[in-house]
């Protein structure tokens, strides 16, 4: 993995994946580790994303290692007419590993082919953000022990959401049974369910989350947003058949964990964080050890 | 007066070279410049809105003492899957070829999504061909599918 650039969730192998697995658990174990002496990050946020940036600094923080950057295109020479190209040319012989972060779809891939130091894509428009998926792949295998033959619910946008087509793709390599739980206008797009096909894993599709949750392993829950309607009055309808209740909780498994990328509106009800299967919060703090994790690999110190 | 098997003679013969058949009419300049025929300085006939069974109406393009490897060559089967190929060589065909859609694209097709980095800064874009049949091109940078009739050629 040394020196392998992180764009997308399947530039990585099952194995690298397993691998920032356990180096992650370690940092869990121990958080501050400074191997990163004299190594700078380059933290490039062409758009604002607050969690993001501060779980990758304080990832860097606890590895010893220094950061640069800016945290919104009004700080930097972007606003002067400054192209992505002559910007990743300059930023890579300052650092050592760039983060970055932009509103355009492709912009990662395009700056990873352009440095001459590795790079980790945290988010390119809607298209990719694979540091989120590697943590909710922690998750899964801290709160299950394994990521082998699960039962995992998705519920809400699935059509739009870059985290779910992610997660999507990084599961199927551990043998996943898919519910997908969505309105009829936010359905898993038909490729990524031919993708499942081809692999011979099972399926299902449904509209309703009141029933049917007592086989999951695992419910990720996501933001239904209101401007991917079409019909106004279509999602007045459907936004509450997507909300996550506490009594709906009963008769699960007792393995079960709610995990949401967040942030979340009202997808989940509050009384929900109460209950040990709420698992979010802790997901967040995931966050900071996969990140020391995908640093430490990429950069040869793990 | 002309012998009305003459008067079908639209496009005069050539030496050596070759002829691009069965090419849409209404691609035809697409065609013309996806081959950078335009840079070329050997003598070029051009026949366009010309009768076709299959196509409506096609057109044809003669190229003198041309001739394409068929990496370049199938370059041309985004526009015009059906154009077909003749190698002259001494006013004879000595070769019939078709086009096949290639692997990957470089620097034809525009990419589909507009929040692509590729419609945003100067980028030649880059497309793996993920079904040939009814042309579907994913974008190397953003990932998205253009399909067949979303194609616009740069």
């Amino acid at each position: 993995m040394k020196n392998k650039s992180l764009v997308s969730i399947t530039d990585y192998s099952k194995n690298e994946y397993l691998k920032i697995i356990s180096i992650a658990d370690e940092f869990e174990k121990q958080s501050v580790q400074p191997i990163m002496q004299g190594k700078v990050v380059a933290n490039l946020f062409f758009e604002p994303s607050t969690r993001t940036r501060l779980s990758f600094e304080s990832a860097v923080n606890r590895l010893g290692g220094r950061v640069i950057g800016f945290s919104d295109t009004l700080s930097s020479s972007v606003t002067k007419g400054e192209t992505l190209y002559d910007t990743i040319k300059i930023v890579s012989s300052y650092c050592d590993l760039i983060v970055m972060r932009h509103p355009l779809e492709g912009s990662a891939r395009f700056a990873s082919e352009l440095t001459t130091v590795p790079l980790i894509n945290a988010g390119d428009g809607a298209n990719q953000h694979p540091t989120q998926t590697l943590l909710d792949l922690y998750s899964i295998y801290k709160t299950q022990g394994t990521l082998e033959n699960l039962t995992v619910f998705i519920v809400g946008d699935l059509k739009y959401g870059r985290t779910v087509h992610s997660l999507l793709m990084a599961l199927s390599q551990f043998k996943t049974t898919f519910h997908f739980i969505s309105p009829d206008e936010l359905k898993m797009p038909d490729e990524y369910k031919f993708y499942l096909h081809r692999l011979g894993l099972d399926y299902y599709e449904r509209k309703e989350l009141a029933s049917g949750v007592e086989k999951a392993d695992i419910i990720y829950m996501t933001r239904v947003q209101k401007e991917r309607f079409s019909d106004p009055i279509e999602y007045e309808k459907t936004k509450n058949a997507y909300v996550l209740r506490n009594k709906m909780l009963a008769g699960t498994k007792d393995n079960l964990k709610v995990l949401h990328p967040l942030p979340r509106v009202s997808e989940i009800e509050q009384d929900v964080d109460l209950n040990p299967k709420a698992y979010y919060f802790e997901q967040a703090r995931n966050g900071v050890y996969v990140r020391q994790a995908i640093i430490s690999a990429i950069l040869g110190l793990k | 007066m002309l012998h009305k098997k003459d008067k079908k003679m639209e496009v005069s013969a050539i030496e050596n070279g070759t002829v691009i058949d069965h090419i849409p009419a209404k691609v035809l300049f697409k065609v013309i410049a996806i081959l950078g025929l335009d840079h070329i300085d050997k003598p070029i006939t051009f026949g366009t809105n010309l009768d076709s069974k299959k196509l409506g109406k096609k057109a044809i393009i003669k190229l003198s003492e041309t001739f394409f490897i068929d990496k370049d060559i199938n370059k041309i089967a985004l526009v015009a899957p059906q154009a077909k190929l003749n190698i002259i060589k001494d006013y004879t065909v000595v070769e019939k070829k078709v086009v096949e859609v290639p692997d990957e694209i470089i620097g034809i097709a525009k990419c589909v999504n507009p929040k692509c980095i590729t419609n945003n800064e100067k980028i030649v874009t880059k497309f793996q061909v993920i079904s040939k049949r009814e042309v579907q091109l994913r974008c190397h940078y953003c990932e998205k599918i253009t399909n067949q009739e979303n194609i616009v050629i740069i």
